[in-house]
């Protein structure tokens, strides 16, 4: 059994396993080491608890319009009526009332809930869609480099020395613009998915690296154990050799990276927006909402409050979740 | 030694050549023309054309690109609109600040140093000495408090931080002016002052991260064999932590640290633009919304160096504080 | 047996650059030109201490490693260069069993997986299906095929290099190379491991090329042996020859280095001084002049051919081979030194007895 980041994910969702949890385990099935880690995954408590937290905020980012439905405001819904002459929401803490749960926007009196809850939806989706793709360019990569070695390595290496030297934030913000001007034109409106797409191509480019490094490391050590040399004794191809051989013995790592990327990739996209790049104000997200709100810090804090909480929150969960996902894969190393 | 310095640096001027070709080569491809920027309003298109010819713009890119090189390493000729001549590390000149981009420089570097160098200071010291207590102190009190200073400090996000300090210090308690720059050299109390709040707000998210990191090596460290030889020896506990045990946990910390100063210096644009200061961060997001090429290309090749250098400076140190490192 | 060798090596060697930067500063002649064949169904052993470029050897006859020179034939066809797509069948005919049982299986793999391993890759689909076969064969090497779906981590080390020696046999080869398939396994457990090779060995009509450091696992096992030293075969022949009348100072050696607990006392011992030379600079002439009380002139300046003697079973590469049968076991002290009386003169017997301790296993 093969553990892929996509089963690991689906993992951490499913509520119990049949082979690790019924007695006949202790029978003739024996327990993969993928199975024992996620008996240890389900006895941390922290682990639970983030787990849940987790599968929680993406069920929201998910059931989005679900929610809208049920709220009975859309995102783009402007509410001047209750914002006052100067543009400031009405009422206590940014016009939280029974209707607007969190507030409005100040200027256009947007509803910041239902705004969140699509800014979940929005950094959840380009972050897990760049740590898939970043992984498996990433893993392709850096095993290629690690097991065949020579010029394909050095040439990745360096290649991965020039994009760490690379200013992410600068190169991304002349990078997005010149991406749209080259499929929409000068004058052109951008559609929101396009703007997405864009952001994950960013992301993809340059955060394919570390991943690539971390395997090319695993592999070389892999490389000389005598399993990968009886199967290339028995006369194993390359796509063997890689992915039957080699790549289940650092799911682990890869998974533990992935899981941490992914709140990377959350806080990217915010810091992208928060600088005026990626996304449109069309388009709910994170760190759009606080870029905008610094400029109401002293006159409507609670707007500045409600987006940084939530993606603090979001981003804690992962980075628990990954740190006891590390332990329960790697139960030797102390925390 | 020698050899190994050469062959360093050797693979740093070779990144960096590729980081200029490819900075070069993405920011001619800005969908702003960046003439069309510089006279906005009373402009025909003979003007434009001039303009572009003074720029060089209409000369082929890799005579371009020679032409900017050059003006680096000998310093250039850019003509009366320009400036005239620009000495040797010539940066070329910005037509939408209107200056040579070597005098901006000069100006904003200075900024970013000052925000970044005492934070660094300030993390280091602080995450290091927190993750060393901690681990010397497993499973204590102040482990845990340890341990949920860094989860926090390491899911915040540097603007929500910056937001709330200046929201505490400046707007609510006005314990601390608006953050802006002064010289050190100027008014050193102003100085600190006025950027306080960038180094605790960007010292309280990287010491997260350090407290993790250097928590985590000590104690793999501590479960070594050579500090068990060391403690059954008879040598002192402080001894033994300090001499033997801190040196082998510190590298990893090193590594990541170098890298995280050198690219801080490059230029913290999320800091720089939650406090308001003109730094080399704020300064290439501004050229590249205004199209102005020289100093996209400045900063950005700044920023490189800085990270490449980083690097080297890293395996030098290495090579000091673990002996096991030889430099080939 | 036929006369027809199903492995013949000529000239093998392997050398390894040592680079320092991008220069290179230095060959590690890890085995330099090794001579032999290995007829089918027969058992070859090869001995020497760690270092000598046995495992090197054993690498390159499965071409996990390629040869620098020299060549490789097997059933006639000449394997040395030949790519992944032209050795397929071949691989099947030619496996390994690797030292380590901790190392040579995959830790995520089923022991089912694993054995089915080499079958899955060359696409052979065996007659009842692939899990049967699996069976089989762990029921032919002595494990419960029930443990199918268990995983590497749940097995003792011998177990372990039972299911190596499993997917070894699943291809059905003609040629088994052994890499010290038991010398990390605890000595109760080498017995077993080897008596099941030597019962597949005789069922299965195998032949093994078996690398050991350890010289009774080989005499127990092998029919034929030859001598490794810093990467040449000093003495190969069939193992009565070997044992009881070793030609080579250095197999002379190796022999009296066996423990032997009918006989206490330094006795029949021969310590060998010094260290092996590296084999980045090995000796002039003969390599093993360094160590031998038996040198001469002649051993510095010229290398001694691997010349047949007594009718061609047994071939000693040495200026000065031992004439006289010699047993090891219940023999006289030092009668070995004295069989040639004129070489033995020219160094005192005493010094082959004096200093360093020589460890002869790795």
């Amino acid at each position: 059994m093969s553990l892929s980041p996509v089963e690991g994910v689906a993992l951490a969702e499913i509520e119990s396993d049949p082979d690790a949890s019924t007695p006949a385990a202790k029978g003739v099935v024996g327990r993969s080491p993928g199975q024992l880690a996620w008996l240890r995954l389900r006895r941390d408590r922290t682990a639970v608890v983030s787990g849940v937290l987790l599968v929680f905020f993406l069920l929201l980012g998910l059931a989005a319009p679900l929610i809208e439905m049920v709220y009975g405001i859309g995102p783009r819904e402007q509410f001047q009526n209750l914002l006052d002459g100067f543009g400031m929401p009405l009422g206590y803490a940014g016009g939280v009332t029974g209707e607007h749960w969190f507030g409005l926007e100040p200027g256009l009196g947007r509803d910041i809930f239902i705004r969140l809850i699509y800014g979940l939806r929005t950094s959840l989706f380009i972050a897990f869609a760049a740590a898939l793709i970043t992984a498996t360019i990433g893993v392709v990569l850096g095993a290629l480099a690690g097991y065949l070695g020579g010029w394909l390595d050095a040439v990745i290496n360096w290649i991965t020395d020039l994009t760490l030297a690379m200013p992410f934030l600068i190169i991304a913000l002349a990078l997005t613009p010149t991406i749209t001007l080259r499929f929409y034109g000068e004058r052109g409106q951008v559609s929101s998915a396009f703007g997405v797409g864009v952001l994950i191509a960013v992301f993809a480019i340059f955060g394919w690296t570390s991943t690539a490094r971390l395997v090319r490391g695993q592999v070389i050590a892999l490389r000389e154990r005598e399993f990968v040399e009886a199967a290339r004794a028995s006369g194993a191809g390359l796509g063997h050799m890689l992915f039957r051989q080699l790549l289940p013995n650092i799911w682990a790592p890869i998974l533990v990276s992935f899981s941490l990327a992914v709140p990377q990739f959350i806080t990217s996209e915010a810091a992208l927006s928060f600088i005026g790049v990626g996304l449109s104000d069309e388009t709910p997200s994170f760190g759009r909402m606080i870029y905008r709100s610094l400029d109401f810090l002293q006159t409507d804090p609670a707007y500045v409050f409600f987006p940084g909480i939530m993606i603090f929150a979001l981003v804690f969960a992962f980075n628990l979740f990954g740190d006891a996902l590390r332990d329960a894969l790697d139960p030797k190393s102390s925390r | 030694m020698a050899r190994f310095l050469l062959k360093r640096l050797f693979s740093a001027t070779l990144t960096l050549f590729a980081v200029s070709v490819l900075t070069f080569l993405m920011f001619f491809a800005l969908p702003r023309d960046p003439v069309s920027s510089i006279c906005s309003k009373n402009c025909n298109p003979e003007r434009l054309e001039r303009v572009r010819d003074d720029l060089g713009l209409n000369d082929p890119l890799i005579s371009q690109y020679a032409g900017y090189m050059k003006g680096i390493v000998t310093g250039r000729d850019l003509g009366s609109a320009q400036g005239g001549r620009c000495d040797a590390p010539c940066l070329g000149w910005s037509y939408v600040t209107n200056e040579a981009v070597s005098d901006t420089i000069a100006r904003v570097l200075p900024v970013t140093l000052s925000i970044v160098i005492p934070a660094a200071i300030l993390w280091l010291l602080l995450g290091v000495g927190l993750g060393m207590v901690s681990a010397l102190r497993r499973g204590t009190w102040l482990d845990r408090l340890a341990i949920g200073f860094s989860l926090t400090g390491a899911s915040l996000q540097l603007y929500f931080v910056g937001a709330v300090l200046l929201l505490v210090f400046v707007y609510n308690l006005r314990l601390l002016p608006v953050p802006s720059y002064t010289s050190i050299f100027d008014n050193p109390a102003k100085w600190a002052s006025g950027l306080v709040l960038a180094w605790v707000a960007l010292a309280f998210l990287f010491s997260a991260i350090y407290a993790r990191l250097s928590r985590a090596q000590m104690l793999e460290t501590l479960s070594e064999d050579f500090v068990r030889t060391a403690r059954a020896k008879g040598l002192a506990k402080p001894k033994v932590y300090g001499r033997h045990a801190l040196r082998a946990a510190i590298t990893p910390v090193v590594t990541i640290a170098g890298l995280d100063v050198g690219g801080a210096l490059g230029g913290t644009v999320i800091t720089e633009t939650t406090f308001g200061i003109q730094g080399l961060g704020r300064t290439a997001v501004d050229a590249v919304r205004s199209g102005d090429l020289p100093t996209i290309m400045a900063t950005v090749l700044i920023a490189a160096v800085f990270v490449v250098l980083a690097n080297v400076l890293v395996d030098l140190l290495y090579a000091t504080i673990d002996p096991r490192v030889r430099l080939r | 047996m036929t006369d027809e060798p199903l492995l013949r090596v000529r000239g093998l060697s392997k050398h390894f650059p040592v680079r320092q930067g991008l220069r290179a500063t230095g060959l590690v002649r890890a085995v330099d030109g090794l001579d032999f064949d290995v007829r089918p169904g027969e058992t070859l052993g090869l001995v020497g201490e760690s270092g000598c470029g046995k495992t090197t050897t054993g690498r390159m006859l499965v071409r996990l490693l390629e040869p620098t020179s020299g060549s490789i034939e097997f059933d006639g066809r000449d394997i040395t260069h030949a790519g992944r797509r032209e050795l397929r069948p071949l691989r099947q005919e030619l496996q390994i069993i690797f030292q380590d049982p901790y190392a040579s299986l995959n830790p995520r793999h089923t022991v089912g997986r694993i054995v089915a391993m080499p079958l899955q890759v060359n696409g052979i689909k065996p007659p009842g299906g692939i899990k049967a076969r699996v069976q089989e064969l762990l029921e032919l090497v002595g494990l419960n095929p029930e443990h199918y779906n268990r995983y590497p981590h749940e097995f003792s080390g011998g177990q372990r290099q039972r299911i190596g020696i499993a997917r070894a046999l699943a291809l059905r080869p003609k040629l088994i190379v052994a890499d010290e398939p038991v010398s990390a396994l605890d000595v109760s457990i080498q017995a077993q491991v080897v008596n099941l090779l030597r019962d597949l060995q005789r069922e299965l009509g195998l032949a093994f090329v078996f690398i050991a450091h350890d010289l009774a696992v080989v005499r127990h096992f092998c029919q034929r042996v030859a001598v490794m030293y810093l990467g040449r075969i000093v003495e190969i022949g069939d193992r009565a020859d070997i044992y009881e009348r070793p030609q080579h100072p250095y197999t002379r050696a190796l022999l009296s280095a066996i423990p032997d607990v009918t006989q206490l006392g330094p006795a029949g011992r021969i310590r060998l001084t010094g260290d092996v030379p590296t084999p980045l600079d090995p000796p002039s002439g003969c390599r093993f002049r360094t160590r031998c009380w038996k040198a001469q002139d002649i051993c510095a300046t010229e290398e001694p051919a691997l010349v047949p003697r007594d009718g061609g079973r047994q071939a000693t590469a040495c200026h000065f081979p031992e004439g006289e049968a010699v047993s090891t076991s219940p023999e006289p002290a030092g009668a070995g030194l004295v069989a040639d009386a004129a070489v033995v003169a020219a160094e005192p017997a005493g010094r082959g007895v004096q200093a360093n301790v020589e460890e002869v296993s790795s």
